[in-house]
C-alpha cells in the first residue's frame, strides 16, 4: 500500500453533494495533479461527516485541519498554501457564531467535541466503496471473532448482556428478539436490515449505510450466525440512490473477499445478503409491512403476535433490526458488552445519532451517549437558534413523535424520559424550532401527514388521522370551537388505541403533546382568532408601514396578486382584499427598509383586518392548502 | 407517449421468481420511462404469471410509481419537516402559482410536473427544491422565477 504525507478527505455524502462536494473533489484532483502532487497527496471521498451546515466540507489529514463551505475556485490557493507551503489557510475554516477567531482543528469544534462515535465511527475517515479502509479500521474483525471463537448462544447472551435495544423506534431489548428467533422453530430463517426511513427529517440510516455499509454487513452477518439465518435482505428506500449503490459495491466486496457466501472464513457457515429498494410508502417502515414488501406485496402490516421472530418473511422466522442497531453490533462483539453498558442510562446503553435540524445554527447529524441532556444536544452541539430568535419546542421521533418544550431542556434524552414527556426516541429525527413556527400548524402537518401514509387497512387510522387533520385544518383556518378542541382530544385517544400497527397508534402524538404544553397557541386559534407565531395564512395579514416604505416597487412589482398600490417614491399600500398572502412582498423588501409588516391582530383587536381576512377565503387563496 | 415495445419487453422479461420480483421489476420501468404505461403493467403480469389486478394494485400502493406521463421538466419540492418549518409550504404555493398546476400535476403542454417530496434528507438546506436534478439551497418564494426561468429555453411559456 502507498503511503502519502496529506489525505484530503472530502464530505460526499448527500448534504455535501447537494451543494457541490463533487466539483471540489474534482478541482482538488485536478489541482493535485496540475502540481505534481498525486504521489504525495490522496484525495478520499467520504461518507457524511456530519456538520451538514458547513458542506462542502474538508478534512486534511494527518493535521486534522477542517474546512468548510469551499468553492472550486478556492482550492487552487488552498492547495498552495497548505500543502505547499504549510500555512492553512484561516479564511476557509470554521468560525463559531457571535466569534472572530476560526477553528482551525474539527476536534476543537463544538460541533464535533461533545459527540461520541459508536456507529459513526468511521464516518469522514474512510471511502466507503473501499473494503480494505474499513478492514484497516477493524471492520470485519467482530465477524471473524464471532465465526472462529464465539457459539450462537454466546453471541446472542453477548449482545443481551450488552443492552443494546432497538434504534427504530420502540426500543426492543436486540438480544431478546433474537434470542426469540433462535428459540422458534422452522428453516429457512432471515435477517432483514430495514433501511426504509421515512421519516421526514431524519436521514441517519441514509448516513450509516453511505459513510459505513460494511458495518451493517458485518452485524448481519453475526446477527445471521446467532439464529441461524443463511439469507438476509437490506430493505432501502428508493429515494436514497447513493445509499443503494454503496450497499451494493460493498456486498460485491464482501464476497469478493470471502465474508459473504459460502463457507465464510473456512468456517462452513453460508450466508448471503441481498439489496430490496423500497418504492415510498411510509408505512413499509413497519416489520410485518416491510416484510409483505419485500414479498412483493402492497406494503400492509398485520396484527402482532405472532412476532416477525416466530412467524416472518413466507411465514418463518425472522429477525428484522434497523440500520443503526445492526450497526452497532460488530463494536459490541468487538469490544464487549461491559464496554457498551458502560455508556448512557439505567435503561438505554451506547450512543443514538440523531438528525439536529429545522431552526438550528448547526443542522447535522450528531452521534451522542444515551442520557445526555437535550440542552448540550440543542446549545452546545447545535449552537442554539440562529438570528437571534427564542427557542420553543424540539419535536423528536417524526411524525410518532411529540414536541417537547423549553421547560423540558434539561431532559436527559433515553427511551424512557422521552416516552414519559409524550414524545418517543423514533429513528432520531429532532426538529428544532422557534417563535416563528406555529405548534397548531405543526400539528396539522403531522397528522396531514399520516392521513396521506395511512395504508388504509385499518378504520381507525385511515379516518381518524383524516378527521383530526379537518378539525386541525378548521382551526388554522380560524373557525375551531372549544368543542372541536374537547373532539380532538377523544379522537387522538381512540386512534391511539384503536389502530393496527405503529403508524396509527402513534399518529395522535404530535396532537397530544403541542395540546398538553402549548395549549395557548391552540386557544389562540380558537378563541381569539389568532396565530401567534404569524404561520396561518387565515389568521394574518400583510401591510405596509408607511413610515418607513420609501415607494421603491420592488413589492409591487413582485405582487402575483396586484394588491399593491403606489406610485414610485410615493408610500405604497396594500389591498386586503385582493392579497393572497404569499409573503413576497415581505421577502423582496429590502432589509435595510423592512417597510412589509406581518401581522395577526385576532378578532377582538381595535382595528381588526379580520374582514379582510375572512374575504380573502373566498378568493383564490391556497391558504387551505 | 408510447414507450418501446423491444425495451418493455426486455425489461420486464428479465424478472423471473414470480410475486417477489413484481416490485423491482416495475422500478427498473419506472427508472427508465419515467412513468408506468398501461402496457407495461399487462406485460408484466403476464411475464411473471400474476393477475392484473395484482400487478395494478402494487403499482398505485407505492408513491414512486406513476401512472400518468411525466413532464420534459421536473420540479420537486420538499415538504420534510425542516423544510416545512423554514417556510417549504409557501415555496410550493409559488411554484404552483408560477406554472398553474397544483403538486402531483402536468402542464397541459407536457412540460413541467410539479411533485413534493416528503424529504430528500438534505435539511441543512432547508428549504429545498430541485429542478431537473439541480438543487435550489435556502429557497425563498422571489428565488422560484429563478429557478424555472434556467429551463425556459425548452419551450414553456
Amino acid at each position: 500500500m502507498t503511503t502519502f504525507r496529506a489525505h484530503l478527505l472530502v464530505c460526499a455524502g448527500t448534504g455535501c453533494v447537494s451543494c457541490g462536494a463533487f466539483d471540489v473533489r474534482r478541482a482538488l484532483e485536478d489541482e493535485v495533479r496540475r502540481r505534481g502532487l498525486e504521489r504525495e497527496v490522496l484525495v478520499v471521498a467520504t461518507g457524511c461527516n456530519g456538520f451538514c451546515e458547513r458542506g462542502p466540507i474538508l478534512l486534511v489529514q494527518p493535521d486534522g485541519v477542517f474546512y468548510q463551505r469551499l468553492k472550486p475556485e478556492d482550492i487552487p490557493g488552498l492547495i498552495e498554501e497548505h500543502l505547499i507551503k504549510g500555512r492553512p489557510v484561516p479564511r476557509l475554516m470554521y468560525v463559531p457564531p457571535e466569534e472572530r477567531e476560526p477553528v482551525p482543528r474539527m476536534r476543537d469544534i463544538e460541533f464535533f467535541k461533545h459527540q461520541r462515535l459508536i456507529v459513526l465511527r468511521n464516518r469522514g475517515r474512510i471511502d466507503p466503496e473501499s473494503i480494505d479502509e474499513s478492514i484497516a479500521y477493524d471492520g470485519y474483525a467482530a465477524a471473524a471473532k464471532a465465526l472462529t471463537e464465539m457459539t450462537p448462544e454466546t453471541i446472542v447472551a453477548e449482545i443481551t448482556a450488552s443492552g443494546l435495544r432497538g434504534r427504530g423506534g420502540a426500543g426492543f431489548p436486540t438480544g431478546l428478539k433474537w434470542a426469540a428467533a433462535r428459540r422458534a422453530p422452522g428453516t429457512p430463517r432471515y435477517v432483514v436490515c430495514n433501511g426504509d426511513e421515512g421519516d421526514p427529517g431524519a436521514f441517519m440510516d441514509r448516513s450509516v449505510l453511505e459513510a459505513d455499509p460494511h458495518a451493517v454487513i458485518e452485524g448481519m452477518i453475526i446477527g445471521a450466525l446467532a439464529v441461524g439465518a443463511a439469507r438476509g435482505f437490506l430493505y432501502i428506500r428508493n429515494e436514497y440512490p447513493l445509499a443503494v449503490a454503496r450497499v451494493g459495491t460493498a456486498l460485491e466486496q464482501a464476497r469478493r473477499y470471502g465474508l459473504l457466501g459460502t463457507d465464510i472464513l473456512g468456517t462452513g457457515f453460508d450466508f448471503d445478503l441481498e439489496v430490496v429498494r423500497g418504492a415510498g410508502a411510509f408505512v413499509s417502515g413497519e416489520e410485518t409491512a416491510l416484510m409483505a414488501s419485500i414479498e412483493g406485496n402492497r406494503a400492509f402490516p398485520r396484527q402482532r403476535p405472532p412476532y416477525p421472530t416466530e412467524r416472518g418473511l413466507w411465514g418463518r422466522p425472522t429477525v428484522i433490526n434497523n440500520v443503526e442497531t445492526w450497526a452497532n453490533v460488530p463494536s459490541i462483539i468487538r469490544r464487549g458488552a461491559a464496554w457498551f453498558a458502560g455508556i448512557g442510562t439505567a435503561t438505554s446503553k451506547g450512543t443514538k445519532i440523531f438528525s439536529l435540524v429545522g431552526k438550528i445554527a448547526n443542522t447535522g447529524l450528531v452521534e451522542v451517549p444515551m442520557g445526555i441532556s437535550l440542552r448540550e444536544i440543542v446549545y452546545g452541539i447545535g449552537g442554539g437558534i440562529p438570528g437571534g430568535r427564542e427557542f420553543k419546542a424540539v419535536q423528536i421521533g417524526g411524525p410518532s413523535g411529540g414536541c417537547i418544550p423549553k421547560s423540558l431542556l434539561d431532559l436527559a434524552v433515553d427511551y424512557e424520559s422521552l416516552k414519559a414527556a409524550g414524545s418517543m426516541m423514533g429513528s432520531g429525527g429532532m426538529i428544532v424550532m422557534d417563535e416563528d413556527t406555529c405548534m397548531v400548524d405543526i400539528a396539522l402537518y403531522f397528522l396531514r401527514f399520516a392521513e396521506e401514509e395511512s395504508c388504509g387497512k385499518c378504520s381507525p387510522c385511515r379516518v381518524g388521522t383524516g378527521a383530526m387533520a379537518r378539525l386541525l385544518a378548521r382551526i388554522t383556518a380560524g373557525e375551531g370551537t372549544a368543542d372541536d378542541l374537547a373532539r380532538l382530544e377523544t379522537l387522538a385517544a381512540t386512534v391511539k388505541q384503536g389502530s393496527l400497527c405503529g403508524l396509527g397508534q402513534t399518529a395522535p402524538n404530535p396532537i397530544l403533546t403541542t395540546l398538553r404544553y402549548f395549549r395557548d397557541e391552540y386557544e389562540a386559534h380558537v378563541f381569539d382568532k389568532r396565530c401567534p407565531a404569524l404561520v396561518c395564512k387565515r389568521l394574518i395579514s400583510f401591510a405596509i408601514d408607511p413610515s418607513t416604505c420609501v415607494g421603491c416597487r420592488l413589492c409591487k412589482k413582485a405582487c402575483p396578486a396586484g394588491a399593491i398600490a403606489g406610485e414610485p417614491k410615493k408610500v405604497h399600500t396594500i389591498d386586503q382584499d385582493a392579497c393572497t398572502k404569499c409573503g413576497l412582498c415581505l421577502s423582496v423588501c429590502p432589509p435595510k427598509i423592512r417597510a412589509v409588516r406581518k401581522t395577526s391582530a385576532g378578532a377582538g383587536a381595535a382595528g381588526s383586518p379580520t374582514a379582510s381576512i375572512r374575504a380573502d377565503a373566498s378568493g383564490p387563496s391556497r391558504g387551505g392548502r | 407517449m408510447r414507450t418501446p415495445k423491444s425495451e418493455l419487453e426486455a425489461l420486464s422479461a428479465k424478472a423471473s421468481g414470480g410475486k417477489r420480483a413484481l416490485i423491482q421489476v416495475l422500478q427498473d420501468i419506472q427508472d427508465r420511462f419515467h412513468w408506468l404505461p398501461p402496457e407495461a403493467l399487462e406485460q408484466v403480469a403476464a411475464d411473471l404469471g400474476l393477475p392484473l389486478a395484482q400487478v395494478y394494485g402494487v403499482a398505485t400502493f407505492y408513491r414512486s410509481f406513476s401512472l400518468s406521463s411525466r413532464g420534459r421538466h421536473i420540479c420537486t419540492v420538499c415538504l420534510g419537516t425542516a423544510c416545512h418549518v423554514r417556510g417549504g409550504a409557501a415555496i410550493l404555493d409559488e411554484f404552483e402559482r408560477r406554472l398553474g398546476i397544483t403538486a402531483g400535476r402536468t402542464t397541459p403542454d407536457g412540460a413541467y410536473t410539479l411533485e413534493r417530496v416528503n424529504c430528500l434528507g438534505a435539511c441543512a438546506l432547508a428549504p429545498l427544491a430541485v429542478v431537473d436534478g439541480r438543487y435550489y439551497s435556502r429557497m425563498t418564494e422571489a428565488k422560484v422565477a429563478a429557478a424555472l426561468s434556467g429551463t425556459e429555453k425548452d419551450g414553456h411559456g
